[in-house]
């Protein structure tokens, strides 16, 4: 598909006063410009077409491998005979609890942190470094942030290979995320909102908890939530730190071990004796925690649409 | 000490970084009396209102000199508690700005930062403010939807309402009515002519004929210069300089 080239439209209007030389050269030009102005819109909408075709084919092919995969007992049991038979529902709850665990910790740090930097520092060379910092945190591959978090929650706080190690490696991993929206979030909210608060007689903080963190919320908590989402799809920082193999309990403490669905994915496809004969039950878990993630996501955009409905 | 001047400035000279905004102003306000701050854009006239509850403080860079003598204290030294100032020298700006909250907690804002708790006297001082403000007939019935809800111009008297909620006793406008249609407006100046009796105002403003209306006493500023003050009835009639008179004729500005 390309656009209409617009040169083809019944009406041509004559220009009276030529541009420059004739009526003609001026048409021809037209034309010319017009049929690149086509190309152009197409190239672009060959690029919309080719990424939306690469998401869907990817969603097709999991839902296609996985969905007779997915039954009440896929989802309701744990693994049986070494994970070629049974459901996944130790991976489904301890993808949860880290996620929930990586939130609780992440949250408010992020927040507090954001707060300070963009309502409280002032402006100069520490902040800058300090800015700089969090974006280059950003990009630190995944697995190095699993290997800080083997050596500093697992060995060095004894926390071992826990809930709350991967936990709290998954909430460090999204700190960098968590502070960038939430600072966006904050620069979003009206300056004249600050300006009548403190003119009434408000403190800084008073302003700030009373009405900059409320208008910022429905921002800060989408894009909080979405970066947990990323994180909690995540193998390599979980890895080290919080998944097993295989456990047949469900978690009952923080110091639990627990099994996780990305890391699940990972074992069956490279690990396991039956790599073939568990496909199914791989596009299964996948489909899963696509589905998990997604719900997050839809979650956070359910709540922000609730609170700025409040709001207006 | 006079007991009708309610506030000063003496030598108050005010700076963006390097670049000066006001030169050498020296003013003064009468007690329950409506002064004007004209001039064309950018001439200070903002910036100088601004002084007054030290909200300049906000801007990075920004530094100010001189005396501002309030009930015979000068404001302008950092030992000043701004908070305390600014819950008795209340502002009005120039664009409508309710908080995204309902019209009740609007008003409700200051008391509450202001630490009062109690509800009935909260309740009490709500009511009192909007009717002061002229607000509580339209709003009485739905006091606890948004007050994104009302028009520029009830918003803009809902504003004023919640500054006169803590009990100012000084209220500083920046051109409240300039975002404002014009019977929105006439109520705003009706508001001004009733609130004068209570506190003291000042007003600035691009409209000459508003100042007119509204003030008892204008002053002419120009690239942050002060160039004359004086009841607004002799400034507008027989003005001393040419450039006033320029100005407010509509030759220049």
């Amino acid at each position: 598909m390309s656009f209409e080239v617009q040169s083809s439209s019944p009406l041509t209007l004559e220009r009276t006063a030529p541009m420059d030389s004739s009526q003609q050269a001026y048409q021809a030009r037209l034309r010319r410009r017009k049929t690149w102005e086509g190309l152009v819109f197409s190239l672009f909408w060959g690029a919309v077409a080719i990424t939306a075709l690469g998401l869907f084919i990817i969603l097709f092919f999991m839902v296609a491998n996985g969905w007779q995969a997915i039954t009440l007992t896929f989802l309701t049991e744990a693994p049986r005979e070494a994970m070629t038979q049974g459901g996944i529902l130790p991976c489904i709850v301890g993808t949860v609890c880290l996620a929930l665990g990586a939130m609780a910790f992440a949250f408010p740090i992020g927040i507090a942190s954001a707060v300070y930097l963009s309502e409280y520092a002032r402006p100069g060379k520490t902040l800058r470094l300090i800015r700089l910092g969090i974006n280059n945190l950003a990009g630190v591959p995944s697995v190095v942030f699993g290997l800080f978090g083997l050596a500093l929650f697992v060995t060095y706080f004894r926390f071992g290979v826990s809930i709350l190690s991967g936990a709290l490696t998954l909430g460090a991993m999204s700190l960098p995320v968590i502070i960038g929206t939430t600072e966006e979030a904050l620069k979003a909210v009206p300056n004249t909102y600050r300006e009548a608060s403190l003119g009434l007689g408000a403190t800084k903080w008073q302003t700030i908890y009373r009405v900059v963190l409320p208008a910022a919320l429905p921002g800060i908590l989408t894009g909080g939530i979405l970066g947990i989402g990323r994180a909690a799809g995540e193998t390599a920082p979980i890895m080290f730190t919080a998944a097993v193999f295989f456990t047949p309990s469900l978690p009952s403490s923080l110091f639990d071990k627990v099994m996780a669905l990305p890391y699940h994915i990972y074992v069956l496809a490279t690990a396991g004796t039956e790599i073939e004969a568990t496909r199914p039950l791989q596009y299964g878990t996948a489909l899963v925690l696509i589905t998990l993630v997604l719900g997050l996501n839809l979650m956070a955009i359910l709540y922000r649409s609730r609170l700025r409905k409040k709001s207006r | 000490m006079n007991k009708n001047i309610k506030v000063s400035t003496k030598n108050l000279d005010f700076y963006y970084g390097s670049s000066q905004a006001l030169y050498d102003v020296s003013l003064t306000f009468p007690s329950n009396r409506v002064t004007a701050l004209i001039g064309p854009s950018g001439c200070g006239k903002s910036t100088f209102l601004r002084c007054f509850n030290r909200m300049n403080d906000l801007i990075p860079g920004s530094r100010m000199t001189g005396e501002i003598l309030f009930d015979g204290q000068n404001i302008n030294q950092p030992s000043v508690d701004v908070v305390t100032l600014r819950s008795r020298i209340g502002m009005v700006f120039q664009k409508p700005n309710p908080f995204p909250k309902t019209i009740f907690e609007n008003v409700a804002y200051g008391l509450r930062v202001n630490g009062i708790r109690d509800r009935e006297s909260i309740q009490e001082r709500v009511e009192e403010s909007l009717k002061w403000a002229a607000l509580w007939e339209e709003v009485k019935d739905r006091l606890h939807t948004s007050a994104l809800g009302l028009s520029g111009g009830q918003q803009q008297r809902l504003c004023i309402a919640r500054a006169l909620a803590v009990k100012p006793e000084i209220l500083l406008m920046d051109e409240p009515a300039s975002a404002l249609d014009p019977i929105a407006t006439q109520k705003i100046e009706e508001l001004i002519h009733e609130l004068k009796k209570d506190l003291t105002i000042l007003i600035v403003t691009h409209n000459m004929q508003q100042a007119g209306r509204v003030s008892d006493f204008t002053a002419f500023f120009y690239m942050g210069k002060l160039v004359e003050s004086n009841e607004t009835q002799k400034i507008f009639t027989r003005p001393r300089l040419k450039q006033t008179e320029d100005y407010i004729t509509g030759r220049f500005g």
